[in-house]
């Protein structure tokens, strides 16, 4: 069970009071109306999965209800950093 | 039965405290601090079960987690039994009932013992994968049959009585094993100030220190232990747990801990107290201290109940007083295996020879045994057994240097007990639960944690460090370290002393030779648990199973319940022999939690029966119930369903519920719908964006109906919305979504749309929510509303007003889910019941009638109106719900699902589109999720237009209707479809609009 | 290949078990190869046996990175069923299942395909209407399958909580007979003992590090232990890995890795004689041939290739099952362990060619594969033999995501497992 520090709370708490929501940085397009189908496809569906450093997104469901990004290991689970909605990851880590 | 085994003197148990229990249907007497295998040794028990292939008899051979044999059936009655407790493991308490748990008609007359004697040869290793193929149909026969010999103990059969509670903790440093390094690093970390934790598997902490012969700080050791025990005991930042083991070493040191409160105090916990717990423990720091456990030697018929690991031999006669026979012969690699021959001599028993497999071994404890006068013989190992019940002579071999060779014939020497030391396996098993993977050591011929990335240090023997000495520096180090790296330091925590014999390296001997080739000397078993022997090794490896992996999975070695403790090390030092390699290269498998089995209960805790899950209820729940409702299930709600009358079958409480609301009044709780309070100066923008109609222009006091869909364009929930002020909106989602609705709309929110103010709050608890619907429902509000117009024209359909109902304030909204003229009153939920019951009251003249979720399902349906999850399923668009009109498509913003169902596939002709369906049998109720073919005479697999969503008796209309999804349906108006039924039946339909009632929508407009 | 028997079994035993063949052989690889297959689980080897078998193509070699059957294989809850709700999978699913009843014969290794059917437990209205729904259309699609109320259901499991006590009663469940467990590492044993002696070669051992790839056509892969290896077609079969490979190819797919986990209890007497699987309260059981309850729990949201699942999905799925059955409570889990699944966002497979040239890719079977090992390797044999899709293979093109023809398991019923 992963310990999980709130950039909001600014406390470290249970795994339990969050849900992961996939990958970060995925940004709507602009012009949903003029993307293909291939472009609104990749929106939807495609995403980066990368076995190591990965930047997600994660919500404090059951505590300040914020969604904010984790820098985190997918194979060794490692926590690298977490920020806030809008913020860029303070620096670049490879695993 | 007298305790034949019992030492005069000596031990750890109390002889002023007997107890007796049962074991196989015989009473026997122990005393207060026996394990139930020291009670049954003591009591000459040899034979405590029968082996799982094999049906061998079998005895007990450790003394502690890693022993195989020992698996008994425990409890008095049928709800206290508990499958495969290890014996070991158990305290005895008085009345304790056990059962070996195969055997037939018992473990010492077992029919079954005959079949694996003769037919165990045709049972290798994988036997299973090469029989019993053929005839395809007879499988299930033989299977039948295979499972009737499988498993150990069963299970209860009926509830159990017992609960079980869970405990968050959190600490600065995890100590894990209460022995010498365990104690050490405890005191140290406490001393500095740290919040410690020390959890120890046995009855008490103490380790390998509570039958050793070593003197610390010039006293025995045992004394050192109270002392240190007590001051932990005594100090607030400790938490001392016995009898508790680390199970489970997870992500970002959170462990868990099995706390087994009751299990030595009698069948059933006493009254007020939980059986068992399980802390979840979130550490900074872990110190493993795991210790490690003594691997036997593998040689022929080693399993002969009176063979023994050495160390637990030791174990029986210092801590538990008990000598398990009377001649021994000893065979080890290593200087271990020399103490157990010393303390059986100082019990006062025959030692027949003391066996070292190393060929000149000179040092202290050679020098001691010559001294004791025993026969020491080095330069060969025991290799075979003889005996079936008993040990009854044990045969030694001569050996060349490295072991691998039976230099000489076997010689026999009479004995009744064989105790063998083939060095220590570290328990690695929590580190690897880390995914750190073992680092094999030559020096110490074992496995130690490999670097792991949780913050966990190791101490003592599970490091690799086997001298006392060495376990209570590493401890004591360890712990400050610990403690320092948690934030605290200062603590003056002397190394204590110790004085003990010094060793000569061990030698790596894993299976001592026999002088025929191993698959044809006698068995020679490596897991016990899963009769895996030498031979069943090395056919493995002959067969093409190379990775240890596999020779794992084919031969089941290491998938008892002991998890391969005691065989693991030497089935991989075989199986590398015999591919040629080294065991490092080999490798090991990993280790997975749990370290030794938990109860289901402890770990479900107190979360199950009526805390499974949270249960729902609305303010007026105690009426309902009153009044006799049937509840539904909705997520964690328990809503009303309806409501039967004395002696009322369901239909006929429905079509009651119907025709009074259609007629004249009916009311139905609708709190337990979803409502999200909105606000913000961006708040309508925001709204148009997540919903697929317009909502430019709603003005306060106005409602409006919403679809709201993924951005794959697929309706995901829906309901109405209110304009509560210029910058206020009240949403509602059906009573399943409201948590997601409102997760979602924080989602887009924060993620992709700051820059907009706008707020979002549930408030689905906050109100109580009663639909009042039918032609009298005006007339009824009139009586209890004071201060709102209801007049059909000053508060006109799709409006909203705020008002006052029998003195409490609330809000009407005038929206409809029945077609009927209806007012949504919602009131504080404090309230709810209040004026529920004020309505009833004055009611009764309109025939108010309370009506369930099946009910409404039945009023919306005959106007067509969806329920999303009912009639959507996550693959469909407005479009396909003929719900075009509530697409805006001119919205200037392309809001969440526009682009979604403008998708190639969503465009296309012929998609399943939602349709009302009329029986040509009007009495005919089609079942819900039945499926429409146009040709029911077509062989199968069948060509399938759509499916059913909704299908109720209408009594209103005197006929059945169904809503479903007909492949391009909207233009098929008036077409036959048919539905073949489970029974065989076709119901023949046809496809019709979706509004059944009131199509112009009269009756909801007056 | 030595044909294995009781008759065989008893022969060898005379002799000590000193006589038996290898398995598959551990050849060295040959330079090139007609089809290279990289991942030797069940769907793998199952490709390649199917390759040699219907369609003549022996020239083949299996690439596993570690060892044969060492993913998702020899790691899941071994369910194997059909009733799938759409078409498209209930037809592949049912493809797999026929091949299934007559594999032990087929490969003359027993799998134990043991068809003691499936319950799928409703435990409210809309699980019911979800139940009668996805058998009306197995019905149809000529799969066996039955709607069952409680009491039908309490008289397959009398040790369950069917009471209306529960704090979700078990209204009903859909029933499949034919639907059982199977002995997952035999499976991959099986195939590849099969495919071996047609003449593929299974190297184990073999990482592929990158694909190699000519002007939009894959012409080998480089590996770890053996260098470069030519190919003419190459498929890969990487449950758990598919996301890396693709990668390597150069392009996404629509599939993320999660951890899946699983356990079991010690073994017990026979209890349990059928498998039953909840959605609602999120417990998969059944006992295995050697007594253990073999229990699924729920996949882990996060994106993982650890193997390992977070602590509070087992204790979920422990409760459940404690709410099911709560003559277990006294029972104790011995061992639990993760796999890592691929999920495609319908909750169904791709089985697929891709933007390269002569590179096929069958994955995303999420938690559902074990069940379908016969029938992948059947249609995607056929697909690398022909290259291109079968009638069978055609929905589940990767290409269905920008399209929009999502075949959606997910959303219809919530089967998982």
């Amino acid at each position: 069970m992963f310990h999980i520090y709130c950039p909001h709370c600014e406390e470290y708490r249970e795994e339990e009071e969050f849900h992961p929501k996939g990958e970060a940085h995925l940004a709507r397009p602009e012009d949903p109306d003029n993307c293909t189908d291939e472009e609104w496809g990749d929106y939807l569906f495609f995403r980066k999965n990368p076995r190591g450093v990965h930047h997600e997104l994660w919500v404090h469901a059951a505590g300040c209800r914020k969604f904010f990004n984790v820098t985190r290991d997918t194979q060794s689970y490692r926590i690298y950093e977490t920020y806030k909605i809008g913020e860029q990851p303070s620096k670049a880590i490879t695993a | 039965m007298t305790q034949i085994n019992r030492l005069q003197a000596g031990g750890r148990i109390d002889r002023s405290k007997p107890l007796t229990f049962r074991f196989d249907g015989k009473s026997y007497q122990g005393y207060q601090g026996d394990t139930l295998a020291s009670a049954l040794l003591a009591n000459g028990v040899d034979v405590v079960g029968r082996s799982f292939k094999y049906s061998r008899p079998r005895g007990i051979m450790a003394a502690g987690a890693d022993e195989p044999n020992a698996v008994l059936q425990l409890g008095a009655t049928e709800a206290t039994q508990i499958p495969n407790v290890r014996a070991t493991q158990q305290a005895v308490y008085d009345g304790l009932e056990a059962q070996p748990t195969n055997g037939w008609p018992s473990v010492n007359l077992d029919a079954m013992g005959f079949v694996g004697r003769w037919f165990g040869r045709f049972m290798p290793p994988g036997f299973y994968y090469k029989t019993f193929m053929y005839p395809q149909s007879l499988w299930m026969f033989y299977e039948k049959h295979i499972r009737r010999a499988a498993g150990l103990g069963r299970s209860p059969r009926a509830p159990d009585a017992d609960q079980y509670d869970h405990i968050n903790q959190h600490a600065d440093v995890l100590v894990v094993g209460g022995g010498p390094a365990g104690l050490g690093a405890a005191l140290a970390a406490a001393r500095a100030g740290a919040r410690v934790m020390l959890a120890d598997e046995q009855e008490e902490p103490g380790g390998s220190l509570l039958d050793s012969a070593a003197q610390i700080d010039g006293e025995a050791a045992s004394v050192w232990v109270t002392r240190v025990v007590n001051e932990l005991a005594d100090r607030e930042n400790v938490l001392l747990l016995p009898r508790s083991t680390v199970n489970g070493y997870h992500d970002h040191n959170f462990l868990t801990i099995h706390e087994r409160r009751a299990d030595h105090l009698g069948d059933r916990a006493p009254e007020g107290m939980t059986r068992q717990r399980l802390h979840r423990v979130r550490a900074r720091w872990v110190v493993l201290a795991t210790g490690a456990h003594e691997r036997p030697l593998v040689y022929g018929n080693n399993d002969v109940p009176g063979c023994f690991v050495a160390a637990a031999l030791s174990t029986y006669l210092r801590r538990y007083a008990v000598a398990p026979g009377r001649s021994l012969v000893v065979s080890t690699a290593n200087d271990y295996g020399y103490r157990a021959a010393f303390d059986w001599q100082d019990a006062g028993h025959e030692v027949v020879a003391l066996v070292d497999s190393r060929a000149n071994p000179q040092g202290a404890w050679q020098e001691e045994a010559r001294e004791r006068g025993l026969r020491l013989i080095t330069g060969a190992a025991v290799s075979d057994v003889r005996g079936s019940k008993r040990v009854k002579a044990a045969a030694i071999v001569p050996l060349n240097e490295d072991g691998t060779q039976a230099t000489g014939s076997l010689q026999w020497l009479t004995c009744d007990t064989v105790a063998t030391s083939g060095g220590w396996s570290p328990a690695v098993h929590l580190s690897c639960h880390t995914g750190a993977r073992p680092q094999w050591r030559d020096d110490i011929i074992g496995f130690v944690p490999g670097e792991s990335r949780e913050q966990m240090l190791t101490a003592g023997a599970v490091a690799g460090s086997y001298s006392l000495a060495d376990c209570l520096k590493e401890g004591v180090s360890a712990g400050l370290k610990a403690a320092t790296e948690a934030g605290f330091s200062g603590a003056d925590v002397p190394v204590p002393t110790v004085s003990e014999l010094a060793e000569t390296p061990p030698m790596a001997l894993f299976a001592v030779p026999h002088p025929k080739p191993n698959s044809r000397a006698p068995k020679q078993f490596v897991d016990y648990q899963n009769d895996v022997t030498a031979a069943g090794i090395e056919l493995a490896t002959r067969e093409g199973f190379e990775s240890i992996e596999h020779v794992k999975r084919y031969t089941a070695m290491g998938f008892g319940t002991d998890q391969g403790k005691l065989g693991n090390i030497n089935g991989m030092a075989i199986a590398a022999r015999s591919l040629g390699q080294t065991i490092p290269e080999t490798g090991t498998t990993v280790f997975r939690p749990n370290y030794t089995p938990v109860t289901f209960g402890a770990i479900a805790g107190r979360h199950c029966r009526e805390l499974f899950e949270p249960k729902r209820y609305t303010a007026m729940q105690p009426w309902h119930e009153q009044h006799g409702a049937e509840f539904e299930n909705v997520g964690q709600w328990k809503r009303p369903w309806y409501y039967p009358k004395p002696g009322e079958s369901m239909q006929e409480a429905l079509n009651r519920e119907c025709l009074a609301t259609r007629e004249s009044v009916g009311i139905l709780d609708a709190s337990t719908l979803g409502k999200i309070d909105i606000q913000g100066k961006d708040a309508r923008e925001f709204i148009g964006r997540v919903y697929s109609n317009a909502w430019a222009k709603l003005a306060p006091g106005k409602c409006r109906y919403g679809l709201m869909c993924g951005e794959d364009g697929m309706v995901f929930d829906d309901g109405v919305t209110s304009c509560l002020g210029a910058n206020h909106f009240l949403m509602t989602t059906t009573t399943g979504g409201a948590a997601h609705v409102l997760e979602w709309l924080e989602l887009y929110h924060q993620t992709e749309w700051p820059e907009l103010e706008v707020y979002f709050n549930s408030v689905t608890d906050h109100w109580a929510t009663m639909g009042v619907a039918g032609p009298n429902s005006r007339k009824l509000l009139a009586e209890l509303i004071e201060d709102i117009d209801l007049d059909g024209e000053a508060f006109r359909f799709m409006d909203w007003r705020q008002g006052t109902i029998c003195g409490v304030p609330c809000r009407v909204f005038r929206i409809s889910f029945t077609g009927e003229l209806q007012y949504e009153i919602n009131v504080p939920a404090h309230y709810g019941l209040y004026i529920w019951e004020r309505l009833f009251e004055h009611g009764e003249k309109y025939n108010l009638t309370p009506y369930g979720t099946e009910t409404m399902h039945i009023l919306r349906a005959e106007k067509g109106f969806i329920i999303a999850g009912q009639d959507t399923d996550g693959s469909v668009h407005p479009y396909d719900l003929g719900m075009g009109w509530a697409v805006g498509e001119n919205k200037p913003f392309s809001f969440i699902g526009r682009r979604g169902m403008k998708r190639e596939d969503c465009v296309r002709p012929n998609r399943k589109q939602f349709v009302g369906l009329k029986t040509k049998d009007p009495n005919i109720v089609l079942p819900e999720g039945a499926h429409a073919v146009a040709d029911p005479s077509q062989p199968k697999p069948m060509a399938m237009l759509g499916h059913v969503t909704s299908s109720y008796y209408s009594a209103f209309l005197g006929r059945s209707i169904a809503l479903g999804f007909i492949k391009g349906g909207h233009e098929r108006m008036g077409d036959t479809v048919y539905y073949p039924l489970e029974d065989g039946r076709v119901v023949e339909a046809e496809i019709c609009s979706t509004i059944f009632l009131d199509p112009k929508g009269e009756r909801q407009n007056v | 290949m030595q044909k294995y028997s009781g008759f065989g079994l008893f022969k060898h035993a005379l002799n000590h078990h000193e006589n038996w063949q290898r398995v598959w052989r551990n050849p060295k690889p040959k330079p090139h190869y007609d089809v290279i297959i990289v991942g030797g689980g069940g769907h793998g080897l199952a490709t390649a046996y199917y390759l040699a078998k219907v369609h003549g193509i022996t020239n083949v070699a299996v690439l596993e990175k570690g060892y044969l059957g060492g993913g998702n294989t020899g790691r899941n809850t071994t369910i194997v069923r059909s009733n799938y709700l759409w078409d498209e999978s209930a037809h592949l699913y049912e493809h797999a299942l026929k091949l299934w009843e007559g594999l032990s014969q087929e490969l003359n290794y027993n799998v134990m395909f043991s068809q003691r059917g499936v319950l799928n437990l409703g435990h409210t209205l809309q699980d019911m209407r979800d139940i009668q729904r996805r058998v009306s259309a197995n019905r149809l699609n000529g799969i066996d399958s039955e709607v069952l109320d409680t009491q039908q259901v309490q008289d397959l499991v009398p040790i369950m909580d069917c009471s209306p006590n529960a704090r979700y009663p078990v209204l009903g469940s859909s029933w499949q007979p034919r639907a059982g467990v199977a002995r997952h590492d035999a499976v991959a044993w099986g195939y590849a003992r099969a495919a071996d002696a047609l003449g593929v070669d299974m190297l184990q051992q073999c990482e592929v590090t990158d694909l190699l790839i000519e002007d939009g056509t894959v012409t080998g892969v480089e590996t770890r232990q053996h260098g470069t290896i030519k190919a003419g077609k190459v498929g890969c079969v990487v449950a758990g890995n598919s996301g890396v490979l693709a990668q390597m190819a150069g392009f996404r797919l629509p599939i993320e890795s999660h951890p899946l986990q699983a356990l079991v209890s010690e073994p017990i007497k026979p209890v349990l004689d059928t498998v039953v699987m909840s959605n609602q309260v999120h417990g998969y059981i059944s006992q295995s041939d050697k007594g253990d309850l073999v229990i699924g729990a729920g996949i882990d949201g996060y994106n993982g290739y650890g193997q390992r699942g977070s602590y509070p999905t087992i204790e979920h799925t422990v409760q459940a099952i404690v709410e099911m059955f709560p003559i277990f409570s006294r029972v104790r889990m011995n061992r639990q362990w993760g796999g890592i699944v691929d999920t495609c966002p319908d909750a169904c497979p791709i089985i697929s060619a891709t933007p390269v040239e002569n590179l096929f890719f069958n994955c995303g079977w999420g938690t559902g594969g074990f069940k379908a090992t016969p029938g992948s390797g059947h249609v995607f044999a056929e697909m690398l033999a022909r290259g291109e899709a079968s009638e069978l293979a055609k929905p589940f093109s990767m290409f269905r995501f920008h399209d929009g023809a999502l075949i959606d398991e997910h959303g219809a019923a919530g089967v998982a497992h």
